[in-house]
């Protein structure tokens, strides 16, 4: 009977107005900015370099490879390499960049950046917040607003943080292990040239 | 009274309007509108509500994807592809690494398989539903099962979004596999998903498939003949919807389809009602083919281990990889000489291509008809233009 | 009289009372003139009330069916977003566009808004509240109705545009087309009452056998004609699922695309206000007026029931909307001249035979089946001439 599907139409719409008020399910609205949904732990927007420590600068992890720069789809990332060399956090002295550069207006946050770097050193943010009214400085973040310290990451990306840290931990282990064997072997070397040679220098004096 | 300077003609089109039939009305449907699906412009000659010409312009969107594409590496033109129909990104990544595992040779992992499967099929859920919804809200049913589809939408989008990182720009495939692997409580939330959407799908089609208003306004209207569907290159639903039976899941047997047993549903009419009723009864299969997939995945590595992500050179060749997109056949053609960047890429778009029988479905129809019709073919502007 | 049925008897009549005190005032000579601009002033003022209070129930009540809040930043729950939007329409620039035609653009909002607020002079909205009590109200309001489809036409061949010229021309057709089936649904009306005055039809509903009234709408004559009447009043409205005529994702915004700022939120006043006009013409017709439901609920003011229905129909007005897609032109005419018009003839019949036969369940039962065996037939006629097809798929082996 013509008229059948409408009503049928009508029945569903009413059972949506009245289900809005009982059920959640039926409005899902969140009130942002008052309310916000829960942070989904994997989110992306704009990458950031990760420093250890206190100092971000001293503790940069970046060594200024330009790997994400050259792999970066958009070409947004700008680097100058230091002409000096500062310590790691293995106390290896490694370059760091002069200049590091991210354009995140030309950004496109694909995260490639993230999966090439080898030094675990620039991870994404989850930070959306980022409006401003300087249209020419304001989306350009130099090194010192990208840097964030590495307390921030595990608060952001616990999950993820936690398996770089114990990376990096057993790399650094793994180094150390390796000094102190080096130390060891050129103790015990320099104990064995000692122990070998012990009037050496009498005897070049005259008598 | 006033002395207006009123352009005397279209600087940029050819005149369509013959000189003598004067009660021909030339009129310019987009690019801003509504219902138009983008920056999409329709010049139609109307007499009186009538169509009787109608020229589809568009190129408002292109973004010279293809030419970046032979500067960047392989893997960098993986984001851009996102970008190509931006509601499926999932399936455009995946016709793309498909097409480069084709023409390296790479080998895809069992447990990528199934995440691509997961993945994709959720895509074309999210789509078909949208796409419905769009369609009903340029016929004017103001928005409800627009927002009922975008309900469904978010909390899949929510599922990527703690997959990938990204709602809607993924970058999920790889070459040889997926980015990553699922994190803790992934697949039971997933589960949830699809085990709500079956009570979704009978809402919707209590709200609109015996709504007489909508089987009058899309029953007989746009009907696409089966002759003319295969002749101009037709693929997807709409193609299904004209009774050609081509599904390049089946047909292609690509990833692992062939494990799923799942039904392609046929239209015999080739009219809106019919490529709107397919989408729906594709929703259902796909929802069960999720359910199998998401019984049956496997652990394992998720990448083939002998890929590395830079300084990958194919050898020199061509290759052309495509997929079912919810769109329809979505192929890339790529030709390799050697080096880091293609040689030449080249993305076929289901839309683009479906997009070209729009003139012979709307002459004759009422101008209502249009909107209709340009919504059933499902056309997202950043696949035509790319 | 008991005291409490005095007390209600005043509540009822506190406007009568009140324009009456407010006239003592006034000298003899110039009594007439007062009176009649008291009559005008609370309907000029109470229905663009009602106009900005039904933009907010629409907007709130379409997004609990679309599963959202609607407008709830402006004030408590978003009370004061029509204060907003009007504040909005107010200050934006008034573009012309400048080929248009100037006089007659300017003249179309003022004569829609004008013509919509005179069909108010014929509606009872109280016991002994009704402005002008003509002895061919009824023939009034329909006559004044149609100045409204006059400024819609003004206003699309004015503009001088394509979008414009499409939205005229599809706006005249459905609204001239919607007046047969109007008038026709309310003339089985006029019948039953023997007088094209709206405060005897009003007074004829007002009486109770029992409980129950009198109203036309719990006759089959009645019923169908109450049907058919509101769905005639959606269309000549513009109203979803009837408005082609504004089809907002096909041709914009139709017969006032090129108005902006205080032009269009007139168009948009006028509209609703001859919609609340075809929805109180529909109750004094159908509903009863300003008669209540039930004989023990005659206390309650009769302003108060009028304007509840007139709340309901807005609910229902707003409820279509929400769930229907638009009709396209030719489908829009074939059922106004293919379905309503055979149907409007036909209820003329049946309100005749319950005319002439004496009351009983034999008059329910004949007019009942004179009703409802010619719908089925229609539709099934319908149906047969594969307009509505339910079909089935098959899938690929």
């Amino acid at each position: 009977m013509v008229g059948e599907g409408i009503l049928k139409g009508m029945a569903e719409t009413a059972r949506n107005f009245f289900g809005s008020y009982v059920s959640k399910d039926r409005l899902t609205t969140v009130q942002y900015p008052e309310q916000r949904d829960a942070q989904i732990e994997a989110a992306r927007s704009f990458p950031f370099l990760v420093y250890d420590g206190a100092d971000w600068h001293d503790g940069m992890r970046c060594v200024a490879c330009q790997i994400c720069e050259k792999e970066c789809p958009p070409k947004c990332i700008f680097i100058e390499k230091s002409k000096d060399k500062k310590p790691d956090a293995n106390g290896k002295p490694q370059f760091y960049p002069a200049t590091f550069n991210i354009d995140i207006s030309v950004c496109m946050s694909c995260q490639i950046c993230v999966e090439v770097c080898p030094f675990d050193a620039i991870m994404m943010d989850v930070d959306t917040d980022l409006s401003t009214d300087d249209r020419f400085g304001g989306l350009l973040l130099d090194k010192q607003r990208l840097s964030k310290s590495n307390e921030y990451y595990n608060a952001i990306h616990p999950t993820e943080a936690a398996a770089v840290d114990a990376r990096l931990a057993v790399e650094r282990a793994r180094q150390e292990a390796k000094a102190k064997a080096a130390a060891e072997a050129k103790a015990a070397a320099d104990a064995k040239l000692t122990a070998a040679t012990p009037a050496q220098p009498a005897s070049g004096e005259p008598r | 009274m006033s002395t207006a300077i009123v352009p005397t003609a279209h600087f940029d089109l050819e005149p369509m309007s013959e000189p003598g039939k004067e009660q021909l009305l030339e009129l310019a449907m987009g690019p801003q509108h509504p219902s138009t699906h983008g920056v999409f412009r329709m010049n139609v000659v109307l007499y009186g509500e009538q169509v009787v010409r109608l020229k589809p312009v568009f190129g408002y969107l292109h973004r010279n994807h293809e030419k970046i594409a032979e500067s960047e590496t392989y893997l960098g033109s993986m984001p851009y592809t996102d970008r190509l129909d931006y509601m499926c990104s999932i399936t455009n990544n995946w016709a793309y690494a498909l097409a480069v595992e084709k023409l390296a040779g790479i080998e895809v992992p069992e447990r990528a398989e199934y995440l691509r499967v997961i993945t994709g099929e959720l895509t074309r859920l999210q789509n078909h539903a949208c796409l419905i919804g769009f369609l009903m809200q340029d016929m004017g049913s103001s928005g409800t099962p627009l927002m009922y589809a975008f309900r469904e939408r978010e909390k899949i989008l929510d599922l990527f979004e703690s997959l990938t990182g990204a709602r809607m720009m993924c970058n999920y495939m790889r070459f040889g596999g997926c980015r990553a692997d699922l994190p803790a409580g992934w697949l039971d939330q997933a589960r949830k998903v699809v085990a709500d959407f079956p009570r979704f799908l009978d809402e919707y089609e209590q709200l609109l498939v015996s709504n007489e208003i909508l089987m009058d306004r899309t029953q007989e209207v746009g009907v696409l003949s089966r002759e003319l569907a295969v002749s101009a290159g037709i693929s997807g639903p709409m193609a299904r919807a004209s009774g050609v039976d081509y599904d390049i899941r089946k047909v292609d047997h690509y990833s692992i389809y062939d494990r799923f047993t799942f039904r392609v549903p046929l239209g015999s009419h080739g009219d809106v009602y019919d490529r709107f009723m397919v989408r729906l009864l594709e929703m259902r299969e796909s929802v069960s083919i999720l359910e199998q997939a998401m019984r049956d995945i496997p652990a394992g590595p998720i990448v083939d281990p002998r890929m590395k992500v830079r300084g990958f050179r194919p050898k020199p060749g061509e290759a052309y990889g495509r997929i079912e997109s919810p769109k329809g056949e979505l192929g890339f053609y790529l030709v390799s000489d050697g080096s880091p960047n293609p040689y030449r890429y080249r993305v076929r778009p289901p839309s683009l291509i479906n997009l070209t029988v729009l003139e012979d479905l709307c002459v004759g129809r009422n101008v209502g008809d249009i909107v209709a019709i340009l919504g059933s073919i499902d056309i997202v502007l950043g696949e035509v233009d790319r | 009289m008991t005291h409490l049925a005095l007390l209600a008897q005043q509540l009822d009549q506190i406007f009568v009372l009140a324009k009456h005190w407010l006239l003592g005032f006034v000298p003899a000579g110039a009594q007439p003139l007062f009176s009649a601009v008291l009559s005008v002033v609370p309907v000029i003022l109470a229905f663009p009330l009602l106009f900005a209070i039904t933009t907010w129930i629409e907007r709130k009540g379409l997004g609990r069916m679309q599963n959202r809040y609607g407008p709830n930043r402006v004030g408590p729950f978003g009370l004061l977003q029509p204060l907003a939007d009007g504040v909005k329409s107010l200050t934006k620039e008034d573009i012309v566009p400048l080929t248009a035609d100037h006089a007659v653009h300017f003249l179309a909002p003022i004569l829609l808004v004008s013509a919509a607020f005179m069909d108010y002079a014929v509606l009872p909205i109280g016991r002994n509240m009704v402005i002008a009590n003509l002895n061919a109200g009824v023939l009034f309001f329909f006559a004044v109705g149609s100045l409204m489809e006059l400024a819609v036409f003004m206003a699309g061949w004015s503009s001088r545009s394509k979008y414009s010229l499409l939205g005229a021309m599809r706006a005249i057709a459905q609204m001239i087309s919607y007046e047969v089936p109007l008038v026709l649904a309310s003339i089985v009306v006029i019948m039953q009452a023997g007088s094209l005055s709206t405060v005897a039809i009003v007074n004829m509903q007002a009486a109770y056998t029992g409980i129950w009234p009198h109203w036309f709408v719990f006759t089959p004559w009645g019923f169908a004609g109450f049907v058919l009447f509101m769905v005639a009043a959606t269309a000549e409205s513009n109203r979803s699922p009837f408005d082609l005529p504004e089809g907002e994702s096909e041709i914009i915004a139709g017969y006032y695309t090129e108005y902006s700022g205080f032009k269009f939120a007139l168009f948009f006043m006028g509209e609703y206000i001859g919609m609340f006009a075809t929805g109180g013409m529909a109750i004094t017709l159908f509903l009863g007026g300003w008669s209540a439901p039930f004989a023990f609920l005659t206390w309650i003011p009769s302003y108060f029931w009028f304007f509840a229905k007139l709340l309901t129909l807005i609910a229902v007005f707003i409820w279509v909307r929400g769930t229907l897609p638009r009709l396209r032109m030719d489908q829009l005419m074939n059922l106004a001249w293919e379905f309503m018009l055979p149907m409007t003839l036909l209820n003329l019949l049946t309100a005749g035979a319950w005319h002439f036969m004496s009351a009983g369940l034999l008059r329910w039962f004949v007019c009942s089946t004179m009703v409802v065996v010619p719908y089925i037939l229609l539709s099934r006629g319908l149906k047969q001439r594969k307009k509505f097809q339910i079909r089935t798929y098959h899938f690929s082996e």
